[in-house]
C-alpha cells in the first residue's frame, strides 16, 4: 500500500525573516472546534479543565498555554489547539476536527506589532492586547484569528486555502517595516 | 538668490536635481520650490485653463501655482506641489500642462481668447450636437485644460496602509501642536503628533521671533527632541491628516519615501487610519492672496511664503521685493528682508494708519492695481488714495490679505464654521467633531503666545476627559502682537484679477455667476469651478465668497462657505488601495490539488477566489474542446477524477439539527437515515431558490451539508441568521469544514473498481448503494465516502483531511489513468452535468423558483420552510412562467450559446417576442451534439416544439427543439449501477 503523504498548508513557503521579525508555520497540530450545546457552557468548561487544564475562554480571550490552548473563535465557539480532544467534551459540545482547515503561523520579533499594524485594523498594542488576548478580525482582505502569545509574538490563523496570500501579505508588511528601519 | 547665514538647509550637503531637463543646484533640506527660487527660476508652471505663466506662490501644501510631475515612466507622479517635494540627488521633475515647452506654450493662445472663456463657457457653447460632446468637445477640452497626468501604465511602486491607535492625536506641530503634545506627553498619555512638513515647528521655522528665550526654530527643535525621547509619544513627520471620520478615526497620508534617492524597499506612501480617544486640531492658518489685475505673475507670492523662503531656506525670492498688505503681520516680511540685506522696494499698505517702515518706505492707503512682466514679474502699478498711479520696479511681490484659519477638519462631519468679524475670517465651532478640540491659528488665535496657551489648555482638557492628570505647565515667553487688519478682497479695476489660481477663476467670473443667478455659494462654486482644483480652494474660498457676498448684496456670514470634505490634501488612490493592486485585489484560494493540476498543464480559472483547473490537456490536443471531449468520454466510459473541495461543507451537530434542516430546506431531512445522503433545495425568504446541494447524515445528531462553491459563504451566513434570529430555540451548532476536507469526485463505470483498490474495506452495491455515506479508511487515512453523482454516472466523492489532498489526488489520477480514465476539469464537469440536466447557479441565478426549475414537488407539503409561503404568491407558478427546458439544435446551424434569447419559430427576434433565454450550453461528445439548458415560457408543456435561439450579440441564430432537460439516462440506471 502506498502511504498518503501529509503536506502542511505553508509547504515550501516558510519560514521567512525580515528586519528581525520572523514568520514560521506551526505545523500539523491538532485543532478542534468546540461549541457548547444549550445550557452546557459551565459543564463544558469544567470538562475542558478536567481533561486539558484550561477553562472555556471568554470573549476575545485565550486560555491554557503553549501546547494546549483554547482560544475564543466566535460566538459560542472555541478552538482547542494541541491536545487530542477528550471524548468527555462530546457530551457537552459539538466537537469538530479542524486540524486541516486552518493555517497557523507565528509572527515573532521586536517589530511584530508594527507588521500587524499594516494589515490588522484592531489595536494590538501591548497595553490593549495583552498575552492571552485574541480577536477574530481581518488581515488585509482575509478573515483571521490573532492571539498574543508573548511580548513580541502572535499566533495568526487563516483559512488553509489562503496560506499563500497570508504569507504574501505578511511578508510584504514585514519588508516594508524592515525597510523603514534599515540604515 | 541664497542669503548666507540664513536657513535650516544643510549647506555642507550640496546636490543637484533636474527641472525640465536642466540641472538645478540645491542643498539637503531644500524643496524643489526653494531650490528653484534660489536658482532664480521664476516660471514653473502653466495654469489650468488659460495656460498663464505661473511661479511658486506659497511654501506649504496649499501651493496654488507650482504643480510639477516627479519621476519618469510608469511610476511618474503628477501634480506634486513643488513646495512639498524635498530635493535629493538625481531627482527628476517636470513642468506640466504645456506644449511644446514651458517657455513656449502653444495653448497660451487660450489666454488671448479669455473674453470667450469666462465662467459657464463650456456649458453655454458645447450644447449641441449632442454626439459631439463625447467625441470631440470633451477630448479637446481635456487636452487643453488640465494638470499633470498619470503614465497610463501599471504602477510599479509599492504603497502601504496602516492602522494606529492613541489616547491623544495632535494634528499639526506648530507652536500650538508642539505645546499640546508636550503637555500630554509629559503627563504620560499615548500621543501621536502628525505634521505634514519634513521638520516640525510649523510657522516657527519660517519666522525670526523668539520663543522661551531661544529662536523659534531652536525652541521647536528642542521641543521635538524632548518629545522624541518619550516612549509614549509617536512623531509622524511628512504626515498630513486628511479627514475626520466617525468615532475618533482619522485618515492620514504619510509621504514615506518621496524624498529619498534610494527608497530601499520602503513604500512611497502610507495611508494611515488613526483611532484616537481625543484629538486636537492645530492645523494653523493659510495666508490669503489679494485679487488685483494680473496678480498671478511668477514672482507674486504670499508674504509669509517669502519669509519662509528667507528664514527657513536662506533664499531671497527676489532682488527688489515689494510688500502688499492690509495688516501688520505682513510688515514682518519687509523687516526680515531688510535685516537680511535684501532690498525692499516698498510696502504698499491699504491702511492709512499703517505702521511706519524701518529701512523701507511704506505707501499708506495705497493699493496695487496691476502688474507687468510676462514670464516673471517686472513691475507693479499702485494707486495712491487720491487716485494717482505710480510704478515700482520689482521682481517679487509679497502679498497678504490676512489669514484664514484651517478649519477644514472641524467641518468633515457636517460642521459649519462661523464668521469672526475681528479676523475677517471663519473660525471653527466647538464640538463639531466629537472628541476634537482646536488650538492656535486654526482657531483664529494668531499670536505665538496665544497658540502656546491654547495648546496647553487643549491637552489639559482632553486628558482630563480621559482621567489623566497633567502637571501645571508654564507658557514659554513669546510674541503676543495684536492682529490688526482692514478687510481687502479685491482691488477695484479693469482686467482679470485672480481668485482661484489653480482653476483660473477670476473676480469677474464670480460676479458673472452672481449676475446669471448662480447666487448660492455652492452654485457659484460649480458654475465657476472655484475651489475645485487640487488645493480645493484653500487659497481662494474666503475671498471668492466675499466677492460673491458683495455681488449679491449679502453679508459674508449669510453667504456662508461651501462644504469642506476630506481629504484635506490630494491622496493618491494607490495609497488608499495599497495592497489591493493587481492580484492583491482579493485573496487567492488554492485547492490541495493545485500544484498537481498546474504540473499537468491545466489552465486554472478563477471561481470566486478559488482557482480550479479548466481542463487537462493530453499530448497532441490542440484545443480545449478536444481535452474536454476526452475527459467527458473518460467519465462516461471509464473513470474520471475531479477536485470538488471548493464546494462548501458545513458541519451541523446537536439534537435539533433535523428540525433545523427541515426548516431551511424545502424537503425533509429529519427522516433521513444515518449513513444516507439526500439532495436538498434551499429557498430565500422571498421564495426564490437560494442554493442546492447534498446533505449527509453522519450520525444521529450529526449532519454534513454541502453547498455550491459560490454560495458557501452566503449559505453559512443564512444558516447563522436563521439560527440566531428565527429559531434560537433549536439546539444546533454549526461550523464550516470546507477547508478541513480535500474532496474528490471519482466518477464513471469503473469508479468503484478504482476505489476498492484504495479502501481498507471493499465496497459493493449492497454495502454502499446510491446515496450512501460514511467513514472509510483510504490508504490507512480516516476519511469519508459519499456515493453521490453530479455527472449522472456511478460515482463517489471521497474526502480526506486536507494535508493528504495532494497525495490522494495524484494517486487517484494515476489509478484512473491506468484504467483508461484520468483527471477532468471544469469544462468536462459542466458538460457532464448539462447532459444529465443538473442545475447550477447558471439556472438558480436568483430569479428562479422551485416551480421554474421543475422542482415544485421538492417543496414538502407536510411542513413549513423558509420561503415556502412567499413562493406561493400569485404569478410565481403557472404557464406564464419561464420554465427550465432542454434544447437541441436541429437546423443547419449547430451551435448553441449561453445568454441567447428564445423566440417562436419564424417570429421576429425582437424584445416583445422574447419567450425565454439560454443559461448553460455545451457540446456533448456522448450525444455528439450541442446541448442547452434554458428557460422558456410555459416550457414544460412545449417539449417537441421547434423554436429559434437568437444570440444578438454574437450574431447567431439556431433552430432548436425543446425537450426535457435530462438528456441522458433519465431513468437513473447509470448512477445506481
Amino acid at each position: 500500500m502506498v502511504d498518503l503523504m501529509a503536506k502542511s498548508p505553508c509547504d515550501g513557503l516558510l519560514p521567512v525573516e525580515h528586519g528581525g521579525v520572523s514568520l514560521s508555520e506551526i505545523d500539523m497540530t491538532v485543532l478542534t472546534s468546540v461549541s457548547p450545546y444549550k445550557g452546557q457552557d459551565k459543564a463544558l468548561s469544567a470538562a475542558l479543565k478536567e481533561a486539558h487544564g484550561m477553562a472555556f475562554p471568554g470573549i476575545n480571550r485565550a486560555t491554557g498555554k503553549e501546547g494546549a490552548r483554547a482560544i475564543w473563535f466566535g460566538q459560542g465557539q472555541a478552538m482547542l489547539i494541541g491536545p487530542d480532544p477528550a471524548s468527555s467534551l462530546c457530551v457537552h459540545a459539538a466537537v469538530t476536527d479542524q486540524s486541516d482547515a486552518w493555517v497557523l503561523v507565528r509572527l515573532e520579533g521586536g517589530r511584530a506589532e508594527d507588521v500587524l499594524a499594516r494589515l490588522v485594523p484592531v489595536d494590538l498594542r501591548q497595553a490593549a492586547f495583552k498575552r492571552g488576548h485574541t480577536a477574530r478580525t481581518q488581515l488585509q482582505h482575509m478573515m483571521i484569528s490573532v492571539t498574543r502569545t508573548g511580548d513580541s509574538s502572535f499566533l495568526i490563523m487563516a483559512f488553509r486555502s489562503m496560506a499563500k496570500t497570508l504569507v504574501h501579505d505578511l511578508e510584504t508588511a514585514m519588508r516594508g517595516v524592515a525597510a523603514r528601519h534599515a540604515g | 538668490m541664497r542669503i548666507n547665514g540664513k536657513g535650516l538647509v544643510d549647506r555642507s550637503t550640496p546636490l543637484t536635481f533636474t527641472f525640465d531637463g536642466h540641472s538645478v543646484d540645491a542643498y539637503a533640506g531644500d524643496t524643489v520650490a526653494s531650490a528653484l527660487l534660489a536658482a532664480e527660476v521664476k516660471l514653473v508652471a502653466r495654469s489650468f485653463k488659460y495656460h498663464r505663466p505661473r511661479g511658486v506662490m506659497g511654501a506649504g501644501s496649499e501651493e496654488a501655482g507650482a504643480l510639477i510631475t516627479v519621476g519618469n515612466g510608469a511610476g511618474q507622479d503628477p501634480n506634486v506641489r513643488a513646495t512639498m517635494q524635498e530635493v535629493y540627488s538625481g531627482l527628476e521633475t517636470r513642468s506640466q500642462n504645456r506644449w511644446p515647452s514651458l517657455n513656449f506654450d502653444v495653448l497660451s493662445l487660450n489666454d488671448l481668447a479669455s473674453p470667450f472663456l469666462s465662467a459657464g463657457f463650456y456649458y453655454k457653447t458645447f450644447m449641441w450636437p449632442k454626439a459631439f460632446w463625447e467625441k470631440l468637445y470633451e477630448p479637446v477640452i481635456r487636452r487643453a485644460a488640465g494638470i499633470g497626468g498619470l503614465s497610463g501604465e501599471h504602477n510599479p511602486d509599492s504603497y502601504e496602509k496602516a492602522y494606529a491607535f492613541c489616547d491623544f492625536l495632535v494634528i499639526g506641530a506648530g507652536s500650538a501642536g508642539l505645546m499640546a503634545a508636550l503637555t500630554a506627553g509629559r503627563a504620560g498619555a499615548d500621543v501621536i503628533l502628525c505634521d505634514e512638513d519634513s521638520i516640525m515647528g510649523g510657522r516657527l521655522n519660517g519666522e525670526t521671533y523668539d520663543v522661551g528665550g531661544a529662536t523659534g526654530q531652536d525652541w521647536a527643535a528642542s521641543t521635538v527632541a524632548e518629545l522624541a525621547s518619550m516612549d509614549n509619544v509617536r512623531l509622524m513627520t511628512r504626515t498630513t491628516v486628511t479627514g475626520a471620520y466617525d468615532q475618533g478615526t482619522f485618515g492620514a497620508l504619510e509621504r514615506v519615501s518621496h524624498h529619498l534617492e534610494d527608497r530601499g524597499g520602503r513604500p512611497v506612501e502610507c495611508f494611515w487610519r488613526i483611532a484616537a480617544k481625543r484629538s486636537v486640531l492645530a492645523a494653523g492658518s493659510i495666508e490669503r492672496p489679494v485679487a488685483f489685475r494680473n496678480n498671478d505673475r511668477p514672482g507674486i507670492m504670499t508674504a509669509s511664503a517669502v519669509r519662509t523662503y528667507l528664514n527657513r531656506y536662506g533664499v531671497a525670492p527676489g532682488k527688489a521685493v515689494t510688500v502688499f498688505a492690509n495688516n501688520d503681520d505682513a510688515h514682518r516680511t519687509a523687516r526680515d528682508l531688510v535685516e537680511a540685506g535684501v532690498h525692499v522696494a516698498g510696502v504698499i499698505d491699504t491702511r492709512r494708519d499703517a505702521p511706519d517702515g524701518d529701512g523701507y518706505e511704506v505707501y499708506k492707503g495705497a493699493e496695487i492695481c496691476n502688474s507687468e512682466g510676462r514670464k516673471a514679474l517686472e513691475a507693479v502699478t499702485f494707486r495712491y488714495p487720491d487716485g494717482r498711479e505710480d510704478k515700482l520696479q520689482t521682481d517679487c511681490l509679497a502679498m497678504s490679505g490676512g489669514w484664514n484659519p484651517s478649519v477644514h477638519m472641524t467641518c468633515h462631519m457636517n460642521g459649519r464654521p462661523v464668521w469672526n468679524e475681528g479676523i475677517q475670517s471663519f473660525v471653527p465651532v466647538d464640538g463639531t467633531v466629537p472628541g476634537m478640540l482646536t488650538a492656535g491659528a486654526c482657531n483664529g488665535v494668531f499670536s505665538t503666545h496665544g497658540a502656546l496657551t491654547q495648546g496647553i489648555a487643549a491637552a489639559q482638557e482632553a486628558l482630563s476627559d480621559l482621567g489623566v492628570k497633567t502637571a501645571k505647565a508654564d507658557v514659554p515667553k513669546a510674541e503676543d502682537a495684536p492682529y490688526r487688519l482692514k478687510p481687502l478682497w479685491a482691488v477695484e479695476g479693469k482686467g482679470r484679477a485672480w481668485l482661484d489660481f489653480q482653476n483660473d477663476v477670476t473676480v469677474k467670473d464670480v460676479k458673472l455667476a452672481a449676475a446669471e443667478n448662480f447666487r448660492s455659494v455652492e452654485h457659484m462654486k460649480r458654475y465657476t469651478t472655484q475651489g475645485m482644483a487640487p488645493d480645493q480652494g484653500k487659497n481662494s474660498n474666503v475671498a471668492a465668497l466675499a466677492v460673491l457676498a458683495d455681488a449679491t448684496g449679502r453679508g459674508i456670514p449669510e453667504t456662508g462657505t461651501t462644504t469642506f470634505r476630506p481629504p484635506y490634501v490630494p491622496v493618491s488612490i494607490a495609497a488608499m488601495g495599497a495592497g489591493s493592486q493587481g492580484i492583491g485585489f482579493a485573496p487567492q484560494r488554492f485547492t490541495t490539488s493545485h500544484k498537481a493540476s498546474v504540473e499537468a498543464g491545466a489552465p486554472m480559472v478563477e471561481v470566486g477566489m478559488w482557482y480550479r483547473p479548466s481542463f487537462f490537456p493530453a499530448p497532441g490536443e490542440k484545443t480545449w474542446r478536444q481535452s474536454c471531449d476526452r475527459e467527458v468520454n473518460n467519465v462516461r466510459n471509464a473513470v474520471g477524477v475531479c477536485d470538488v473541495s471548493t464546494l462548501g461543507k458545513i458541519d451541523l451537530q446537536g439534537p435539533d439539527v433535523g428540525e433545523f434542516l427541515d426548516f431551511v430546506y424545502t424537503n425533509m431531512f429529519s427522516t433521513l437515515k444515518v449513513g444516507r445522503t439526500r439532495y436538498g433545495l434551499m429557498l430565500r425568504e422571498d421564495g426564490t431558490v437560494m442554493d442546492d446541494g447534498t446533505t449527509a447524515r453522519m450520525g444521529e445528531n450529526h449532519y454534513v451539508m454541502t453547498t455550491t462553491t459560490a454560495a458557501a459563504g452566503p449559505v453559512m451566513r443564512h444558516l447563522e441568521y436563521v439560527h440566531q434570529c428565527l429559531r434560537p430555540d433549536l439546539d444546533v451548532s454549526m461550523i464550516s469544514v470546507t477547508e478541513q476536507w480535500a474532496q474528490f469526485a471519482v466518477a464513471g463505470p469503473k469508479s468503484r473498481e478504482l476505489l476498492n483498490g484504495l479502501l481498507a474495506e471493499e465496497i459493493n452495491s449492497d454495502s454502499w448503494p446510491f446515496m450512501a455515506c460514511g467513514e472509510a479508511l483510504i490508504q490507512g487515512v480516516k476519511g469519508r465516502l459519499f456515493r453521490i453523482s453530479f455527472s449522472g454516472e456511478h460515482a463517489y466523492e471521497v474526502a480526506v483531511p486536507s494535508r493528504y489532498g495532494d497525495s490522494l489526488f495524484r494517486l487517484l489520477v494515476s489509478r484512473a489513468e491506468s484504467m483508461g480514465g484520468g483527471a477532468y476539469g471544469m469544462e468536462a464537469l459542466n458538460v457532464l452535468r448539462i447532459e444529465k440536466g443538473h442545475i447550477t447557479h447558471s439556472e438558480i441565478h436568483g430569479r428562479t423558483n422551485a416551480f421554474d426549475i421543475g422542482f415544485a414537488r421538492m417543496v414538502s407539503a407536510k411542513k413549513d420552510c423558509i420561503g415556502k409561503t412567499m413562493s406561493e404568491r400569485p404569478g410565481l407558478v403557472g404557464d406564464t412562467r419561464e420554465q427550465l427546458v432542454g434544447l437541441k439544435p436541429i437546423g443547419v446551424v449547430k451551435q448553441l450559446t449561453a445568454g441567447a434569447h428564445l423566440f417562436e419559430k419564424g417570429a421576429d427576434p425582437v424584445r416583445v417576442n422574447e419567450q425565454g433565454y439560454t443559461t448553460s450550453v455545451g457540446f456533448s461528445p456522448t450525444l455528439e451534439t450541442y446541448l442547452g439548458l434554458g428557460f422558456l415560457r410555459n416550457g414544460r408543456a412545449r417539449h417537441g416544439e421547434e423554436i429559434q435561439m437568437v444570440d444578438h450579440l454574437r450574431g447567431i441564430t439556431t433552430q432548436c427543439v425543446v425537450c426535457d432537460p435530462v438528456f441522458i439516462d433519465p431513468e437513473g440506471g447509470r448512477v445506481r449501477g
